[in-house]
C-alpha cells in the first residue's frame, strides 16, 4: 500500500534587519567596500510587516491565495497587495521579526542566546502563550539581560548582535573560544534554521491537528550543517527540532543534497512510511539568512524594494495508506544518476520521463509538476529568469522529441500544467515541495489528479563534485481502500453463497 | 558571475595570457549571459568579486552562437543542447554577446 501524505505546512519569519546584518549579500559588500552605496541604500528599501504580510506571493506560501489565482495577477506583484492578507494562513503563518528573534532564544538549550531584559518582555506574551511548544521551551525565555553585558559580549566575546528596529536587542554568543564550527556566526545560522524548522513543525501539528506522540520519525532537510571541529556536520537538527515540538516517541536524523534534499526527504520518508519502520514521518527544513537580500543589488537598482527579507521554513507528514489522503507512488520516482550526465535533455529525462515511462505515463498525464517554484518577481530583476517557466518550457521541449506533443503546444503545455512560482529564493524551500500543500487540496478536491514533486541540486557548489544531483516523486488520488475491501467483500459473498449452495445441495441428497 | 569563477578566470588568464582565453558560457538569460560576458572582459560590474576593476578584454561567446555551435559534431550539439536552444531566446543571447564584445573585447 502506497504511503499519503497527511499535511503540509509552511512559515514565513519577516526578517528586515537581518538581510543587512546576516544576508551574505551584504556582509560580503561590508568586507570588500565598507562605504558602499548599496549598504547605505539597504535600510531605506526594506518593506514593512503589513507590506510582506499583503505580498501576493507570501499569501500563496502560506495557504491563502491559490497558485492560480496568484498566476492571474500580472507580474510585477512587489507593488500589489493580496485582497484579505492575513499573517495566519491555511497552510501556515508568518511571524514578525522580534518574534523569531524569540524563537531563536527558544530554539538554544545552552545559554548561547542572550536578550535584553525590555524586549523580553515585550515579546513574552506572543511567545508563552504558543499552546504548540513543549512545556520546557515555552518557559525559555527567561529574564533577560542587561543592553551592557550583550554590548560587551559582542565587542569583546565575538558574539554575533541581534537586531530589531536598527536596535541591539541581544546576542548569539559563541560557543568555544577557537573552535570554527561553533563560533557565533554558525552558533547563529544554526539556531535560525532550527527555530524556523520547529515553527513549521509545530505549525504542521497544530493546523492538521497531529498529535506530537505520534510521530515517530524526522527527516530535516535544510542546507546547514551542526557539529564542532572535530564532527563538522554530524548532525542532528531533525531530533532537535523535533524536541522543540514535543515529539516525544520521534527520533530521526539529516537528509542533505542542496535544494534537492526536501524531495529526497520525500522519498525516504515514504519508504519509511511504507515499509512500516516508521509509521508517520516528519519531512521538515529551517530558513537561512545567508540568502536574505541575496540580489538585493539588482533590487535596488531597479527600483525594488528588497525582496528577499523573510527566513522560510515546511514540513509534511507522510504515513501509511488511510484509504484518504492522496498517495506518493513509490513506483514512480526519478532520479538522476551519477551516469545521467549534464546536459538539459538528460536531467529532464532522468527526473520526468524515466518515471512516467515506468508507469506507461506520458508528459501531460502528470496534471501539475512542481519543480523550482523560484518566486520571478524577485529572480526575473535579477537576471535570472523565470525559473519554474524555464523548467516547464524545458519538459514541454522534452514532450516534442518524444514527439508526445506539438512544438506549437509548448506555451499552453506550460501554462495548463505548470504554475507561476511563489516560494522565497531560501535555497532548497522552493525546490519542489511548496506546492505540497495545495496538491493535497486540489488532489482532494478533484481539481486535479496527479502531480510531480521535482528536487533538484546544485552539489558542486560544495566542490566535492561537479556533478549536479535531483529526484522526483508523484503524488495521486488515493484510490481508497473501501474499493479494495468491495472486492474482498464479493470474493466472500461468492465463497457464501458457494457454501449455502453446497449445504443445501448436500440437504437435498439426505 | 560567482566569485571563485572570477578567481579561477584570473589565474588561468595570468597563467596562461589573456591572448590565449576563450571563455564559452552557457547561461539560459541574455541578461545572465551578458554580466558574465561583461565581467570577464569590462571587470565585475558588481565590484564585489577579483575581476571588479580588472579589464582582461577576453574572447567571451555563449554556446548558442555559430562560432562555437559550427565547432560541434551536430549530433552532440544536438544531443547536448538541442532541447536548451528550442526553449531559450537564442537571438536575446547572440545580440547581447556581440554587444559585450564589441563594447569590451579587445581580442575581437
Amino acid at each position: 500500500m502506497f504511503p499519503v501524505i497527511k499535511g503540509a505546512a509552511y512559515i514565513l519569519a519577516h526578517t528586515p534587519d537581518m538581510v543587512l546584518h546576516n544576508g551574505t549579500t551584504q556582509t560580503t559588500e561590508r568586507t570588500v567596500n565598507p562605504d558602499s552605496e548599496y549598504l547605505k541604500q539597504v535600510p531605506n528599501n526594506l518593506r514593512s510587516f503589513e507590506q510582506f504580510v499583503s505580498y501576493p506571493p507570501n499569501q500563496t506560501f502560506i495557504g491563502n491565495l491559490s497558485p492560480s489565482e496568484l498566476g492571474e495577477l500580472d507580474l510585477p506583484w512587489y507593488d500589489k497587495q493580496a485582497e484579505g492578507a492575513s499573517s495566519d494562513g491555511k497552510y501556515g503563518e508568518i511571524f514578525q521579526q522580534d518574534e523569531f528573534i524569540g524563537w531563536i532564544k527558544l530554539a538554544d538549550v545552552f545559554n548561547l542566546v542572550s536578550l535584553e531584559k525590555d524586549f523580553t518582555e515585550s515579546i513574552r506574551q506572543s511567545i508563552e502563550s504558543r499552546e504548540g511548544l513543549s512545556e520546557s521551551f515555552r518557559t525559555a525565555l527567561g529574564e533577560g539581560v542587561s543592553l551592557e553585558k550583550i554590548e560587551k559580549e559582542i565587542a569583546e566575546k565575538g558574539a554575533e548582535a541581534l537586531i530589531h528596529d536598527g536596535k541591539t536587542v541581544g546576542c548569539v554568543k559563541r560557543a568555544h573560544d577557537i573552535d570554527p564550527n561553533l563560533n557565533a556566526h554558525v552558533i547563529f545560522e544554526n539556531l535560525v534554521s532550527k527555530a524556523s524548522g520547529a515553527m513549521a513543525l509545530i505549525s504542521l501539528l497544530e493546523k492538521h491537528q497531529i498529535d506530537p506522540l505520534d510521530i515517530d520519525y524526522v527527516l530535516e532537510c535544510s542546507e546547514e550543517a551542526c557539529g564542532d571541529m572535530n564532527q563538522r556536520g554530524g548532525g542532528n537538527f531533525a531530533k532537535a527540532i523535533a524536541e522543540v515540538a514535543g515529539c516525544k516517541n520521534a527520533t530521526g536524523s539529516d537528509t542533505r543534497s542542496f535544494c534537492a534534499a526536501p524531495t529526497h526527504a520525500l522519498i525516504n520518508a515514504s519508504a519509511l512510511a511504507q515499509s512500516g519502520i516508521y509509521p508517520n514521518v516528519v519531512i521538515v527544513g529551517g530558513g537561512s539568512t545567508a540568502k536574505l537580500g541575496m540580489n538585493g543589488k539588482d533590487h535596488i537598482k531597479k527600483g525594488l524594494p528588497i525582496l528577499e527579507d523573510g527566513v522560510a521554513g515546511f514540513a509534511a507528514l507522510i504515513s501509511q495508506n488511510d484509504g484518504v489522503h492522496p498517495i506518493l507512488r513509490t513506483d514512480l520516482v526519478g532520479k538522476h544518476m551519477v551516469g545521467t550526465g549534464s546536459s538539459p535533455q538528460a536531467v529532464i529525462t532522468s527526473l520526468i520521463t524515466a518515471p512516467l515511462d515506468r508507469g506507461n505515463l506520458k508528459i501531460t498525464d502528470i496534471d501539475k509538476y512542481s519543480v523550482e517554484m523560484q518566486n520571478p518577481d524577485v529572480t526575473k530583476p535579477a537576471g535570472a529568469g523565470d525559473v519554474p517557466l524555464a523548467n516547464y518550457k524545458m519538459i514541454a521541449a522534452l514532450g516534442v522529441m518524444r514527439k508526445e506533443m506539438e512544438r506549437t503546444d509548448i506555451a499552453d503545455f506550460t501554462k495548463k500544467h505548470g504554475m507561476v512560482g511563489w516560494a522565497p529564493t531560501q535555497g532548497h524551500i522552493p525546490s519542489g515541495v511548496p506546492y505540497l500543500g495545495f496538491a493535497m487540496q486540489d488532489i482532494m478536491e478533484g481539481k486535479i489528479h496527479r502531480a510531480m514533486i521535482v528536487g533538484k541540486g546544485s552539489l558542486f557548489l560544495g566542490r566535492l563534485t561537479n556533478l549536479f544531483d535531483g529526484v522526483s516523486i508523484v503524488i495521486e488520488t488515493n484510490p481508497g481502500q473501501v474499493e479494495e475491501e468491495a472486492t474482498v467483500s464479493k470474493d466472500e459473498v461468492r465463497q457464501m453463497v458457494a457454501e449455502a449452495m453446497r449445504s443445501f445441495a448436500a440437504s437435498l441428497t439426505e | 558571475m560567482d566569485l571563485e569563477n572570477q578567481r579561477r578566470v584570473l589565474e588561468f588568464t595570468e597563467e596562461f595570457g589573456a591572448e590565449n582565453m576563450l571563455i564559452i558560457l552557457g547561461a539560459a538569460e541574455a541578461e545572465a549571459a551578458g554580466l558574465a560576458a561583461e565581467t570577464v572582459t569590462a571587470g565585475d560590474p558588481t565590484y564585489a568579486g577579483p575581476l571588479a576593476g580588472v579589464s582582461l578584454g577576453l574572447q567571451v561567446f555563449h554556446v548558442f552562437e555559430p562560432e562555437i555551435k559550427d565547432q560541434f559534431d551536430p549530433d552532440v550539439y544536438e544531443e547536448q543542447l538541442g532541447m536548451m536552444e528550442m526553449v531559450l531566446d537564442v537571438d536575446e543571447i547572440v545580440d547581447e554577446m556581440k554587444g559585450i564584445r564589441e563594447q569590451f573585447g579587445q581580442f575581437n
